[in-house]
């Protein structure tokens, strides 16, 4: 066959080879990637996500320097053992807001996606400081230090409008008071409203830690107790067909 | 297959002629052998099973979706039908285990062994975080194997403080009381509280200075027994812990006494009727009562 004689052509050009390699790999990519942004099952509408407020970001950022995502996944997988122990299976909305997601994928923990508000504040500090003390066969690591190291969310703004910029919809509202709604949500008795309007009702503003001032305990355990709790299952049924 | 034999079929196979590609490399030539059999027809299948797999399965990505399969399998789909089926397996004990008067299933073997055995599988799951997966709790955490019960043992209270939890803000009906935090507020001195903390310390043990106890005792019957009562045995309707025993829940050792009459303590308790259904409190409260405390 004319075609197959050709192929001798490819087979003694290394360069050849390797330019039509890439376009059949790249043809692969195409057909398996691009689909993903405009299928419309794929992209799923679900009510209640918002960005995260400063100070659950900053814990955040705690929670990915520390490693946390080694030992703990936050994705609920669609089997029934993983519903019963965690709750309803995780959507791809719910990751959203996450730059970058924190899916894991290895649980030495257990999983973290629906962690918020299971557990009271005290748990969480005792937990943070020594895990041993509550769950006596923890292999976890004791972060008690995080309770010392004060925070002032001096860089936050920042880390929000880099945030925006990869596409969380922070409005500029948002990044001026990104300041005052850090404190604001750590202290029960500050001036909260404006935090609570730019971010809804359902802002947990509590003094996480029970301790003075704002420690990344405060920040990490902000961020745990929101989350998977920002969409409300029972008014809120996922398409079963996706 | 030795080499004489091998140049032996090459050669029947075309005689005259080895069937080589024509390929030489330094006087090295390449075989041009067809594929074995069995490997070419498990090759076809494969190719034959994925155009089957592609058609009864979600696959092709089109122009607004992709392809449904003709069997409608979804992974939501099959986990919302194993859970049902689940849930139907169960449903009719459950249903029993829900209606029946909470003393009544300790009476009812089936219904016992079901709600000990489903309740253990909740415990582990919900409540061994704080109270220890063998339920023996920690510093904070009340132990449950113990007959010493903040807010009564019986398998009434137990499934109350289950279903509603304990000062938590999520549920009217949570279980509440608030000890005064007595040297934070400024209600007692720091010598009334040495001598009710010695006191307390004399009621179980040994006190840090003896010569406080008699002092303490007015401190303590002035401000402490209206919910801890008068013999200091605790009122489980106000959840006051029993002080007369060696039982401890924050520690009984002056330091921490002295901390807890100063500042109070403030036990959370999650509720659990919006998480759990019915049947699955009174299975893991029947758990609870069985473990060795229950009244």
């Amino acid at each position: 066959m004319a075609i197959l004689d050709k192929h001798k052509l490819i087979e003694t050009n290394a360069t050849l080879l390797l330019i039509l390699s890439f376009l059949v790999v790249t043809i692969g990519g195409i057909v398996q990637i691009v689909p993903l942004f405009y299928l419309e099952n794929t992209i799923e509408k679900v009510e209640g996500m918002r960005p995260y407020t400063p100070l659950e970001l900053a814990g955040r950022d705690i929670y990915i320097r520390e490693g946390c995502y080694v030992c703990h996944s936050q994705m609920i997988r669609p089997m029934r053992d993983e519903v019963e122990r965690y709750g309803h299976y995780s959507l791809a909305a719910e990751s959203m807001y996450d730059h970058p997601f924190q899916w894991g994928s290895k649980r030495t923990g257990p999983d973290l996606a629906r962690v918020g508000g299971r557990y009271s504040d005290e748990w969480h500090v005792d937990h943070l400081r020594n895990p041993e003390a509550v769950v006596p066969e923890s292999v976890m690591p004791k972060y008690a230090f995080l309770e010392e190291r004060m925070i002032d969310g001096k860089y936050i703004g920042d880390l929000m409008a880099t945030n925006a910029f990869v596409g969380v919809p922070y409005s500029d509202e948002m990044l001026e008071a990104a300041q005052a709604d850090f404190r604001a949500q750590a202290d029960p008795d500050s001036d909260y409203d404006g935090l609570l309007e730019r971010y809804g009702d359902t802002v947990n503003v509590r003094n996480f830690d029970g301790q003075p001032g704002i420690s990344e305990t405060d920040a990490l355990i902000a961020y745990l107790q929101m989350l998977g709790t920002l969409v409300d299952f029972s008014t809120f049924t996922p398409d079963a067909s996706r | 297959m030795t080499q004489p034999e091998d140049n032996k079929r090459a050669a029947s196979h075309q005689p005259g002629d080895p069937n080589t590609t024509g390929h030489t490399w330094d006087g090295i030539e390449e075989f041009d052998n067809p594929m074995p059999r069995w490997w070419l027809w498990t090759f076809y299948a494969t190719i034959i099973w994925g155009v089957i797999y592609t058609i009864a399965y979600p696959a092709w990505p089109l122009v607004s979706s992709a392809t449904a399969g003709v069997l409608g399998w979804s992974t939501r789909g099959d986990v919302a039908s194993e859970i049902v089926a689940a849930e139907e397996a169960n449903a009719e004990i459950n249903a029993r285990l829900a209606a029946i008067k909470m003393e009544d299933i300790a009476e009812d073997a089936d219904l016992r062994n079901y709600a000990v055995s489903s309740g253990a599988a909740v415990f582990r799951t919900w409540c061994a975080q704080c109270h220890g997966s063998g339920a023996a709790g920690a510093v904070g955490y009340p132990n449950l194997l113990d007959d010493a019960w903040l807010w009564g043992g019986d398998i009434e209270n137990i499934h109350l403080t289950i279903a509603h939890g304990i000062r938590n803000e999520e549920d009217p009906d949570a279980r509440y009381s608030e000890m005064p935090a007595f040297g934070r507020d400024e209600i007692l001195t720091p010598e009334e509280i040495d001598q009710a903390v010695n006191y307390v310390m004399s009621l179980s043990g040994t006190p840090q200075d003896a010569a406080q106890v008699e002092a303490g005792s007015v401190v303590f019957a002035d401000n402490c027994a209206s919910c801890h009562t008068e013999d200091a045995t605790g009122d489980p309707e106000q959840g006051a812990p029993n002080l007369a025993d060696a039982l401890w829940l924050y520690g009984g050792d002056y330091d921490t006494l002295t901390e807890t009459v100063n500042n109070s303590r403030f036990g959370v308790m999650p509720s659990w009727s919006n998480r759990l259904t019915e049947a699955q409190i009174r299975a893991v409260a029947t758990y609870v009562h069985q473990l060795g405390g229950g009244e």
